[in-house]
């Protein structure tokens, strides 16, 4: 699935949207520990965290994520958006916590 | 822990300069400047302040007044109240272990500050910004944001006592300086690390001038 179709099936609000919006999803990694996604997140994965820092930005580009989630409505600092743009990381939000939107992500991948 | 037994278990192991950095609070500061100053011991306030990515990063001042200004935005940030059944009484006392007050603030919580703005603040007033405990994966700065922001101005980083200086150095690169120390939570605690510093006198603005090599003064590891 398309990281644009799964933003809309989702209902997530686009933040950043400078970046590949096409770009297939290989599935998705749940974590506000960003040691812990440098260890573990899969290339072409949607994050989903809480963390709004701009080192969010780095990891995603270092591990080759498909877009960052943001959950609870956190909106990412100014530098975050900034190094986003650049990098071309796309950055969606949405009002549901973590584990609301990760079951939804999960059942959405499952189909 | 009680200002008096911080006090007399430090001289017992031998320290010149101790730091007090509770969880969030400086308001045990005071007590122990008195208590230890009885016994000729140095000590610099401060509070170690949990960032809104919950990093864990100490604040060190050289003067009461800053560190209470620095408490005084940390409170503003710092939401939720103490459940003193899962973290117990928060006391505030004085220099002769008296209790003075309780603290209803939830310290156990992180603050809504960014890292960057809490190293701000901590330089406005011209304290030391030294994240804590670096090689630890819970509340550790690379723990939580994967690697350590370049841009961020820091003044040092704390290393644990689970690692020597050897490690740390080659983890953390030789142009940073390091510190030691014992992170104590318990009495028996104080101590089980600290750092050398050859200074004039036991002060932060000698430990800034150490860090930055400055007039012969250095952390001797």
């Amino acid at each position: 699935m398309k990281l644009r179709e799964l933003s809309g099936q989702l209902s997530l609000n686009i933040l950043q949207a400078q970046g590949d919006l096409d770009v297939p999803v290989s599935g998705g990694y749940t974590s506000d520990l960003l040691s812990d996604v440098m260890a573990y997140g899969k290339e072409k994965n949607v994050w989903i965290t809480c963390q709004t820092h701009e080192n969010i930005v780095a990891i995603a580009k270092l591990k080759n994520l498909a877009g960052i989630i943001l959950v609870n409505s956190r909106k990412p600092d100014q530098v975050t958006m900034e190094k986003a743009r650049e990098e071309n990381i796309i950055i969606l939000g949405t009002s549901e916590p973590a584990f609301a939107i990760t079951g939804a992500l999960y059942n959405l991948l499952k189909k | 822990m009680s200002p008096r037994n911080i006090a007399a278990e430090a001289k017992r192991k031998e320290l010149d300069i101790l730091g007090i950095c509770d969880h969030n609070t400086a308001e045990n500061a005071e007590a122990l400047i008195e208590a230890a100053g009885r016994l000729g011991l140095c000590v610099l306030p401060g509070l170690e302040v949990t960032s809104q990515e919950e990093v864990h990063i100490l604040a060190l001042f050289g003067e009461l007044e800053a560190a209470l200004s620095m408490q005084e935005r940390v409170y503003e940030s710092l939401p939720g109240e103490n459940n003193e059944s899962v973290f117990g009484q928060q006391i505030i006392v004085n220099a002769e272990d008296e209790v003075l007050g309780v603290s209803p603030k939830l310290l156990a919580g992180a603050t809504t500050l960014s890292l960057e703005q809490v190293v701000g603040f901590i330089h406005v007033l011209r304290g030391l910004a030294v994240p804590s405990h670096v090689d630890r994966i819970g509340f550790g700065i690379i723990g939580q944001l994967g690697f350590i922001p370049p841009r961020l101005d820091l003044d040092a980083l704390e290393v644990s006592l689970h690692m020597s200086w050897e490690k740390a150095r080659a983890q953390f690169g030789p142009g940073r300086p390091l510190v030691s120390s014992s992170d104590a939570h318990f009495l028996n605690e104080i101590g089980l690390a600290a750092t050398h510093f050859l200074l004039e006198e036991g002060t932060l603005e000698e430990i800034k001038m150490a860090f930055k090599g400055i007039k012969n003064r250095k952390i001797i590891h």
